[in-house]
């Protein structure tokens, strides 16, 4: 067999479907996942993003779809014979068991002598740094510490893939934000591809390398967090990463590689139509522009540059930076602007009720489909 | 909730009702002991002095000991059956979902609010139209039909206590379904195996009725008591051994209680 560096299909999971009575849980979901990769499944509650990473666990049987991992067909295999372990939301550390039990329980069957389990699981301890509480009960464990012991558990095994069902949720939010760095560090010194499921946006831009967004049971974009945050293929999809301002208007021709938007009272404004095809003229477009986009001053924006002129509505003064809401005739809802205090400055600059211009740079917003 | 902000005194009605209440409870039963310990064959008051002679004349009595012997051997038998069927319903109804649940579990329960009375007569009249000799097999018989729901309630409240995804933890590290259950399962559900098996024990050990129905020519420990209480001049005996076993049922019933509350208690769920 050839050696593959790499393959970019090392999990494949294809036309998967799973139904709960009338409910599609999962409703034709394909993915590839590449080895190596730290993969999130993203969206809200009752997406479908559990009952995926089960169907890959092996604890939910897909309707329909098949799912490989390396090659192997793994559709209809139980979890036991799954070259894949999963880390459970609650951790699922067995109670009755020490640290060291806990760790051993899977290495039982690989008919290992007591030294070699030993030493492996020394090893897994100190991979998650646990060094030195392999005699601790499962009950006089922290959240941070049940977790660590649930990722050796699974480590330790040597998974081609390991699953995390929502891993940082259990925890505090201070111990959150230091495992997310933690957890990518483990990603890469391991060197096994991680798929996990997550309802926080955060967490995802954060540590995963690409990212499935789910909504009702379907994968809405694949892309890296960059890409997903920059250039989100629908409305749907760039509602739910972070929060952005949509423009409702109709294409009116274009200026090069650059869109003309008739955007109605607001005015005519230009968006750089991105890697999609260019709109004809007349379609029914949105206009997607992130808050942190948008810069408020007091004049009409120089030779031609995009700018609406509205009324400042509400201004809030959070430390790093300030959130503005804008009303503009012919928009429904105020327009979020924030700006960093990146220079020392009054907020006061402007008060609610001021006229106020909000301008922006045509590479910085999002053509999208109505 | 505080008690200690109530002032006791204050209510004396109530205290009252309760110190007779409790007297109304307990004292007829201590009456037992107090008796089998009464030099006369005659149980009134007042008492004529200690003996130990109707302990004795209960020891040396070999009918009476073949009776604990039936008796011991159906409880156990009944415990260690309706326990396993306790235990395998149980897991059926924490950890599925299936059509039918709810009256099936309302069918479980059912030997437990039918009269014992009824029950007897219904099994005697199907044990005789089928055909079976009636012995202690029939009366074990019997006794599981009682025990398993006891059995099974005892089981359902230990499993639903942890949590179903330790088995599944234990299915993805590699162990099959029968693997799991003996790595995980059991020992988590051990507590409540040890309860059922001491409680659905004494539940056969003390039943009178249905044995009454179902016994052919071997008697458990209760008949045995009925039988000799026609004889006047056997009833200290007869408290004698009423006494062990009130001692003995208690013990038990305690035991099974603590082995059920300690195995309860920590298991910290997920800190959220």
């Amino acid at each position: 067999m050839a050696i593959k560096e790499n393959p970019k299909d090392f999990v494949s999971i294809r036309d998967v479907s799973k139904h709960f009575g009338a409910v599609r849980a999962v409703d034709g979901v394909s993915l590839d996942i590449a080895q190596n990769e730290f993969f999130a499944l993203l969206g809200p509650s009752g997406c479908g993003k559990t009952t995926l990473l089960r169907i890959l666990g092996g604890f939910e049987a897909s309707n329909s779809g098949s799912v490989h991992i390396d090659g192997t067909n793994l559709t209809i295999e139980p979890p036991n014979h799954r070259p894949v372990n999963m880390v459970f939301q609650n951790y699922a550390i067995f109670p009755h068991l020490d640290v060291r039990q806990n760790i051993a329980y899977g290495l039982r069957r690989e008919g290992l002598s007591k030294a070699d389990i030993g030493r492996r699981v020394d090893d897994a301890l100190a991979t998650v740094k646990l060094e030195g509480l392999g005699d601790r009960g499962a009950n006089q464990l922290s959240g941070g510490q049940r977790q660590r012991v649930a990722l050796a558990r699974a480590l330790v095994l040597q998974p081609k893939v390991l699953l995390l069902d929502e891993p940082l949720s259990a925890l505090d939010k201070n111990l959150r934000e230091q495992m997310r760095v933690e957890l990518r560090a483990l990603q890469q010194k391991v060197g096994i591809t991680f798929i996990f499921v997550t309802h926080d946006q955060e967490e995802a831009l954060s540590m995963a390398d690409r990212i499935a967004v789910m909504f009702d049971g379907k994968v809405r974009q694949v892309d890296t967090p960059e890409h997903l945050y920059e250039r989100p293929v629908s409305r749907e999809v760039a509602a739910f990463i972070g929060s952005m301002n949509f423009l409702e208007g109709k294409a009116a021709g274009m200026e090069g590689d650059t869109v003309v938007v008739d955007a109605g009272p607001v005015g005519k404004l230009l968006v750089s139509c991105g890697e999609g095809d260019a709109p004809s003229t007349g379609d029914p477009v949105t206009i997607g522009i992130r808050p942190e986009k948008l810069t408020i001053r007091n004049a009409p924006p120089e030779n031609g540059a995009n700018g609406v002129r509205g009324v400042l509505t509400a201004a809030a003064y959070l430390g790093e930076r300030n959130h503005f809401f804008v009303s503009v005739d012919g928009v429904k809802d105020p327009i979020s602007v924030a700006s960093q205090n990146s220079r020392p400055v009054d907020y006061k600059d402007w008060s609610e009720g001021d006229e106020v211009w909000l301008t922006w740079d045509s590479a910085g917003t999002r053509l999208l489909r109505s | 909730m505080s008690f200690s902000r109530f002032k006791w005194t204050g209510d004396s009605n109530l205290a009252t009702y309760a110190v007779i209440y409790l007297i109304f409870l307990y004292v007829p039963v201590l009456f037992l002991p107090l008796f089998s310990f009464n030099d006369g064959i005659y149980i009134a008051f007042p008492l004529k002095g200690f003996t130990l002679k109707w302990y004795e004349a209960m020891i040396e009595t070999e009918s009476m000991q073949a009776a604990l012997w039936n008796s011991i051997k159906v409880a156990t038998a009944v415990s260690i059956i309706s326990t396993t069927l306790g235990v395998l319903a149980a897991r059926a109804f924490t950890r599925y979902r299936f059509v039918g649940q709810r009256p099936a579990l309302g069918l479980l329960v059912l030997p437990l609010v039918v009269p014992g009375i009824i029950l007897g007569i219904a099994l005697l009249i199907m044990v005789n139209s089928v055909g079976i000799e009636l012995s202690l097999v029939t009366i074990g018989a019997a006794h599981v039909l009682i025990a398993t729901p006891f059995a099974t309630f005892v089981m359902i409240s230990r499993l639903e206590g942890f949590d179903a995804n330790l088995e599944e933890a234990s299915r993805d590290l590699g162990e099959s379904g029968w693997t799991t259950f003996w790595r995980v399962t059991f020992p988590l559900a051990l507590p409540g195996i040890v309860a059922s098996l001491l409680l659905t024990f004494i539940e056969s050990f003390d039943e009178f009725i249905l044995a009454f129905f179902l016994s052919g020519n071997e008697a458990t420990l209760p008949l045995y008591i009925w039988s000799q209480l026609r004889f006047p001049k056997k009833l200290p005996v007869v408290l004698a051994l009423g006494a062990c076993i009130l001692v003995f049922t208690v013990t038990i019933v305690v035991f099974a209680e603590w082995v059920r509350r300690r195995g309860v208690s920590p298991a910290p769920k997920s800190e959220k």
